[in-house]
């Protein structure tokens, strides 16, 4: 449109001579061709530096460690090769949306500049379905095997193939004031009945959980489901389960949203607004990851004195909770040029010393079973028991290359929970679910 | 400027062009070929840079294409705009966009129009009155809508503590209504800029000879002034509404699509890159690219005799 006013305009003026015009033109073309030679330049440099003789560089991707855990590891893991390669621990974002589409966008690339990954649990099955990380086998595979958790295994294992090895895991325990509940409930019915007692007699009464719609409403679904004898799909991750058990769980659900023992927020809600909830005194119970422990600890500490942990809460009365776990294995690169330094780079980075380090100083449960009765670990998880008891028995999320597409739909199905209708809910789900399988419909 | 008035002011009288205008002197057509050759390298790097793109995002959104199911991409006709097409989020999606749209955009003609005749008539410190109009435009918009963000969430936020520490961005309408002044707030200053251009453009002797006759300003202003502005705008409303129609970043920083305030394009990004579907997600990007293109025709349309280039293109 500009264009049309400015012709008529030096139409109206009469032309420039041409040799002005051209001259500037071919001004305007060099200082391109500069720019696209040294943006060339720029980046060959970037290619050329891990081509270097000596160590082999291989590069680290994990979520960004606050604490002094990871690059404590990384130069460990480096001294420890003895020349053979150098670790360089790059971070991705903040948030695990972000972390998995730099990585899904690159290795789509076929990106050779990553060696190592952090994939979170729910990562594994797209990623090795799409071609972009190694098997592991042989010795590999048996030390990756050896004392580690067999859920966490199961996160890690596609098509019968294990693809990455677990580094650190997380679950989640019942947190409850002993000085208004005694006893702690076993159930969720036993629960959801002691705060609304607590409510009568005007106490603190709230029971914080996650019901945002965000990943954190997917697992809190997926445990009550596990928890009531069902999955969200068929163990070969194929089609589509629910059915009963599923209705059960969100029975449950809409059970607590309507109760009094719901927290007003109940549908914003995620982790850290239930940790303050609780350090604020107005909740009695807590759904939540062992980080708020510490976190009491520091914060509250009259309260710390009655703040008590005890096992998930049971769906159906008499069978065992199984309660998601979470967490992050470390998977190899398809598109990495030193596949056998990277394997041995990733055991490094997640054997018994440098999970103690994790676990001690960065806050995140191990992998490795026999650390959970090692002594040094026990000032800052006085838990480790039930934690153990709680990841061996743990559940998986739905184990397919559509995770996300599901997990959106579930989360935006079961959010504000207070919306829940079990039975026509249950059926929605099915079939939304099933559309995601197949990378049918959209995801909102 | 005497000669730019004179064409808009007579350009209705110029849309009847005699006859003649067909037959083009010889200095005229060898100009006018000049002028393609000139345009060629443009022409053909934009077709490069635009083309290509469009035309590889129509073929896949004609393809079942999942990044994570490289072994299953085949041919599925228009089914992925079946899906699209029969889904409520799409229709959701188009709802809250064409809301933000015109809603938004009818705010900042109202007050981009009051700034502008404000602009127009400063008398002292022109310059840095204009200036510092323009200040929330130049604003980073991702900047802005963090700040934006920041001052809505309890807790932290002074808006919200104002209005007893309600979460306006935790429930479906307040959360459009805080993006809907995000978007005013960061562009009515381009809108005002716009409207001061045709501003400009207004004769003053024939505001002063209407006031001679007695006119009195708001006749003035709906009798002399729009009419002449009309070009004016109609170029501000078409900008802003095809960029009102693609409003991503506000979005984006301040719910992330959450609660059901997601527009055409974050859910287009949603599908593209969250959910890694080709296919899907370049049918929607395929299907807000013709809503623009059918919102642009209706402009030129709309615009009539007043189009931008219409005398050109006879």
């Amino acid at each position: 449109m500009k264009g049309g006013t400015g012709h008529g305009v030096s139409a109206r003026r009469g032309l420039r001579p041409r040799t002005r015009r051209s001259r500037s033109r071919f001004r305007g073309l060099g200082a391109a061709a500069v720019g696209v030679v040294l943006a060339s330049a720029a980046l060959a440099a970037c290619g050329t530096s891990s081509a270097s003789t000596g160590p082999v560089t291989l590069t680290y991707y994990l979520y960004p460690d606050t604490s002094a855990a990871t690059p404590t590891a990384v130069k460990a893991c480096t001294a420890q090769s003895g020349g053979k390669y150098t670790i360089s621990y790059q971070q991705l974002p903040l948030g695990s949306d972000g972390q998995r589409q730099q990585l899904a966008r690159r290795l789509a690339a076929k990106d050779a500049s990553i060696d190592i990954m952090g994939l979170d649990v729910t990562w594994e099955a797209e990623f090795a379905e799409a071609g972009w990380i190694l098997p592991w086998t042989g010795a590999n595979k048996q030390q990756a095997e050896n004392d580690t958790l067999k859920t966490m295994l199961e996160t890690a294992t596609w098509n019968g193939k294990l693809y990455a090895v677990p580094d650190n895991t997380n679950t989640q325990l019942l947190w409850y004031r002993s000085d208004l509940v005694p006893t702690p409930p076993t159930t969720w019915a036993q629960m959801i009945a002691d705060a609304e007692q607590l409510a009568k007699a005007g106490k603190p009464h709230l029971i914080e959980i996650q019901g945002a719609q965000y990943e954190g409403v997917t697992v809190w679904f997926n445990t009550m489901v596990a928890s009531a004898g069902g999955s969200v799909l068929t163990p070969d991750g194929q089609h589509v389960s629910l059915g009963p058990p599923a209705v059960t769980a969100l029975g449950v659900m809409k059970q607590l949203a309507s109760s009094v023992a719901a927290d007003p927020s109940l549908d914003v809600q995620m982790e850290n607004a239930n940790r303050l909830a609780m350090e604020a005194g107005t909740a009695a119970f807590q759904l939540n990851y062992p980080f708020v422990y510490p976190a009491m600890k520091a914060d509250n500490p009259k309260l710390f004195k009655y703040f008590k942990w005890a096992p998930y809460p049971q769906t159906v009365p008499g069978q065992p909770a199984h309660v998601t776990i979470g967490g992050i294995d470390l998977a190899v690169s398809s598109y990495s040029a030193h596949p056998q330094l990277a394997f041995q780079a990733a055991l490094c980075l997640r054997d018994r010393a440098n999970q103690l380090l994790g676990a001690t100083v960065g806050g995140v449960p191990p992998t490795i079973i026999s650390l959970y009765n090692d002594p040094k670990l026990f000032a800052a998880y006085p838990f480790h028991a039930d934690i153990l008891q709680a990841l061996e028995t743990a559940s998986v999320r739905p184990k397919t290359p559509s995770y996300q597409i599901l997990s959106i739909d579930i989360s935006h199905l079961v959010s504000p929970p207070a919306g829940i209708n079990p039975a026509a809910t249950e059926k929605t789900m099915a079939s939304q679910l099933n559309n995601g399988l197949q990378s049918k419909g959209l995801i909102p | 400027m005497s000669t730019r008035i004179e064409t808009v002011a007579v350009g209705a009288a110029a849309e009847a062009p005699p006859k003649g205008r067909r037959k083009l002197s010889e200095g005229a057509r060898a100009e006018r070929r000049f002028g393609w050759l000139l345009c060629a390298p443009a022409v053909i790097v934009m077709i490069a840079v635009t083309a290509y793109p469009i035309g590889y995002a129509v073929y896949l959104s004609l393809q079942r294409y999942n990044l994570a199911f490289p072994n299953l991409v085949h041919f599925v006709g228009l089914s992925n705009y079946g899906a699209v097409l029969s889904s409520k989020y799409w229709w959701h999606a188009l709802e809250v966009t064409l809301a933000i749209t015109i809603i938004s955009v009818a705010i900042e003609l109202v007050l981009g129009m009051l700034l502008a005749l404000l602009m127009h008539r400063t008398l002292f410190g022109r310059g840095t009155v204009r200036t510092s109009a323009l200040i929330p435009y130049g604003i980073v918009t991702v900047a802005a809508a963090y700040s934006w963000q920041f001052a809505w969430t309890p807790g932290t936020g002074y808006l919200s503590g104002i209005l007893g520490q309600s979460a306006p961005l935790a429930s479906t309408i307040p959360a459009i209504g805080v993006i809907i002044m995000a978007e005013v707030w960061k562009t009515t200053p381009f809108m005002a800029l716009l409207l001061l251009a045709g501003l400009a453009l207004v004769p003053e002797d024939l505001q002063k000879a209407a006031k001679v006759d007695g006119a009195t300003a708001w006749q003035r202003f709906t009798r002399i002034t729009l009419p002449l502005m009309k070009p004016a705008i109609l170029v501000a409303l078409l900008f802003r509404t095809l960029d009102a129609f693609r409003i991503f970043d506000n979005i984006f920083i301040l719910t992330a699509g959450g609660n059901g305030t997601y527009s055409v394009s974050i859910l287009g990004y949603d599908n593209l890159f969250s959910a890694l579907n080709l296919g899907v997600g370049s049918a929607i990007s395929i299907l807000i690219f013709i809503c623009v293109a059918i919102i642009a025709f209706l402009f030129i349309k709309g615009f009539g005799t007043a189009a931008p280039g219409s005398d050109y293109l006879k």
